[in-house]
């Protein structure tokens, strides 16, 4: 697609679409096969929704403690005790922190390879970046534990030392790093992949008139990415995010290996603590009594429509510049 | 476009050859295994013959705690390497999990981490008719402390002490506490990392017993699967706790024996009050149990363990985990093997099995009730 010019479309012999004959029937059967595989998956969606919205209003008609302000997670205890603030905060702490980090690199890594690195090595990055997408979540909880956590140490001690004044990254525990801001590192090397494979396919989706032009107005290359590759592909590196942000939200056995987590909010990203929405799930599930698990999936409830707020500001985002998009291209 | 779906064929080439290459790897892995499996059921041969199948066919779902679960495979496989056409199959889940099917009636039987509570009881009535469920001690081990200090081999603690470590009172390992304790021990003055299981969990419920039962007001918090105490580190897991307390120099946590013994790390000799610190071992664990009275009513057999026991080398941080059946009332495809299987794991062949596996034998006056109990099961 890439390579295809206005120029070669204007060239090319009109795709005859109405000679070969075409059976009604299929097409009446084909389109009512679509349209019954649509309304499925509403029915579907809506019957766990239903389901899901069911079983959490029962945790919540029993909550003690307010939902949304309770620091404290004890559904299964008598009377049920538990809010989601910690959660909520961590989650999204966690996630911003893996955007900060992997969206910038994500880009770069893109960019390297649409326009700047060698055919030869162009293809093997790729392929090596997507194969990162491959490893399943748990392996990265164990590296993370295993080896990311020791490593950090260091990086922690001179954010301390230098940073420390800006409240955030003042550590005032001693402990390992088992905390949000590891957990940030970590879900940033998680949704690298996704993002930059996506804001690749973006960039290599550029039309090629627009780079040609602004060379021939003798800019450099990096003028060239700055006017015509990086404003073309500015919705596709958004949605891209937004895809790696999803992964990031709902991340969870790679968190549950990483986090030490407990249930207070701290604004010192380096000390172990907090937890997020899907690590609470996946650590509280198996010991929870039935009440307990309907105060899970209360929580997860939550975790859905922190997910569909996200996306929708993306699609606000991403029509508002519409004009740049791919699809007018 | 073209070139892209030239790197996808690569990528899938290349991803079926990491497949196809961890599959020759497994299937070479899994031939391993039944050869020394085949060699450990010819060595456990003579056990073979404590093995009464009587009646007992098809296929037996059981579920529930993973701190058995390594005692129960070993029974596993041993059974059905002697009762042939008879299938148990232990899910290890948690204790939580286990008795949530057995109430649901979709397992014959239920290891649990802690006996049943009375709303469980109540609950059990409706899959036992005309009974309900009780619970057989079956498996005993110790839960270890366990330290990684640069240069200390053997520490002494006592239960105020290990108290105020997981309470953040105590917070450097050369604190006047654990000196005195550890005469001529030279200790560092390393701060202490206490780690805990960042998920509810069987092991924090009993470790949590034994603190509030001894360490008097050091430890003020009710005993639960939750971790109740602030500061320290959660990990997730007996081995997550077990991989923190190797990796990291100052660090201490407590999980099962057969974690500290399978990373080599070293353990925590307990001072209780007996004439010498107590070693974290299946005997010394066995000890303790002894100790402790049967607190259920009629046949189920729910222990009350004695925490401040002093008796010689007897460790008393221990974790019992039952079997839960129903006393009457179990469904009838699945009596017989459930009685069948049972009667061998609380045999002496079975419970020797144990001792040799970082697990502690429920003490043979306890032992021979679960016996009775098994046989009277309906």
């Amino acid at each position: 697609m890439a390579s295809t010019t206005p120029t070669q479309i204007d060239t090319a012999p009109p795709v005859s679409t109405s000679k070969r004959p075409t059976g009604r029937a299929g097409d009446k059967i084909f389109a009512g096969l679509s349209k019954g595989s649509g309304i499925l998956l509403l029915v579907i969606m809506a019957s766990i929704a239903v389901f899901l919205t069911y079983r959490a209003s029962i945790a919540l008609s029993k909550n003690e403690g307010n939902f949304l302000t309770t620091f404290d997670w004890n559904a299964s205890a008598n009377p049920p005790v538990f809010g989601i603030a910690v959660l909520l905060f961590g989650t999204v702490v966690s996630s911003i922190i893996a955007m900060v980090i992997a969206v910038p690199i994500a880009v770069g890594i893109a960019l390297f390879i649409s326009h700047y690195a060698p055919r030869r090595l162009a293809a093997p990055i790729a392929y090596v970046v997507d194969l990162l997408a491959a490893v399943p979540s748990i392996i990265y909880g164990i590296w993370g534990a295993l080896f990311l956590v020791p490593q950090l140490a260091g990086l922690n001690l001179w954010l301390d030392e230098y940073l420390g004044w800006t409240y955030v990254f003042d550590k005032t525990q001693v402990g390992v790093a088992r905390s949000l801001f590891t957990v940030g590192i970590l879900l940033a090397i998680m949704i690298l992949p996704i993002v930059t494979s996506v804001s690749r396919e973006v960039f290599l989706q550029v039309p090629r008139m627009n780079e040609e032009a602004a060379l021939a107005l003798g800019a450099t290359r990096w003028e060239v990415i700055r006017m015509s590759v990086l404003p073309f592909g500015r919705s596709g590196v958004i949605s891209a995010s937004m895809l790696g942000l999803g992964r990031a939200l709902g991340e969870t056995m790679a968190v549950a290996t990483v986090l030490s987590p407990s249930f207070l909010i701290s604004g010192h990203i380096l000390d172990p603590g907090g937890g997020t929405f899907a690590q609470n799930i996946a650590a509280k599930f198996d010991e929870a009594n039935e009440f307990g698990r309907d105060a899970l999936i209360a929580s997860g409830l939550v975790l859905f429509l922190l997910t569909l707020l996200v996306n929708g500001a993306a699609r606000l985002i991403i029509a508002r510049r519409k004009d740049f998009s791919g699809a007018n291209a | 476009m073209k070139l892209q779906r030239k790197n996808m064929l690569r990528a899938s080439a290349l991803g079926a050859l990491v497949v196809s290459g961890a599959l020759v790897l497994t299937a070479c892995g899994s031939d391993d295994n039944t050869k020394t499996g085949d060699g450990a059921s010819k060595a456990a041969a003579p056990a073979a013959g404590d093995i009464k199948c009587e009646g007992a066919k098809g296929k037996l779902l059981a579920s529930g705690s993973s701190a058995q679960k390594n005692a129960v495979d070993l029974w596993v496989k041993n059974y059905m390497a002697a009762c042939s056409g008879v299938e148990v199959n232990y899910k290890s889940s948690s204790s939580g999990e286990g008795i949530v099917a057995f109430n649901q009636g979709t397992v014959g039987f239920a290891g649990s981490d802690s006996a049943l509570k009375p709303e469980q009881v109540e609950e059990s009535k409706k899959i036992c008719t005309g009974g309900q469920g009780i619970d057989l001690p079956m498996v005993g081990g110790p839960i270890a402390l366990g330290f990684n200090v640069a240069g200390v081999d053997k520490l002494n603690l006592d239960a105020a002490t290990i108290a105020n470590i997981f309470n953040d009172k105590i917070k450097k390992w050369d604190d006047e506490a654990i000196k005195k304790l550890n005469p001529g021990v030279t200790l560092p003055s390393t701060a202490i990392q206490h780690f805990h299981r960042s998920e509810d969990s069987g092991t924090t419920e009993n470790l949590g017993k034994y603190l509030k039962a001894t360490a008097g007001d050091a430890w003020p918090y009710e005993a639960a699967k939750k971790w109740p105490a602030p500061g320290g580190l959660g990990a997730s897991g007996s081995s997550g706790v077990a991989t923190q307390v190797k990796q990291v120099d100052g660090a201490i946590g407590y999980f099962e024996l057969s974690y500290a013994s399978a990373q080599g790390i070293k353990t925590v000799d307990l001072n209780t009050g007996a004439a010498a610190p107590v070693k974290a071992t299946g005997e010394n664990a066995s000890k303790a149990i002894a100790a402790a009275k049967i607190a259920g009513t009629g046949s189920d057999l729910a222990l009350k363990l004695d925490y401040t026991t002093k008796a010689e080398g007897a460790y008393p941080i221990v974790l019992v985990t039952y079997e839960v059946v129903c006393d009457k009332g179990n469904k009838p495809e699945t009596l017989p093997t459930v009685k069948s299987f049972l009667n061998y794991t609380a045999s002496d062949a079975g419970q020797k099995i144990l001792l040799e596996n970082g697990y502690a034998p429920i003490p043979a006056e306890i032992n021979a009730k679960v016996r009775e109990v098994i046989n009277s099961l309906s």
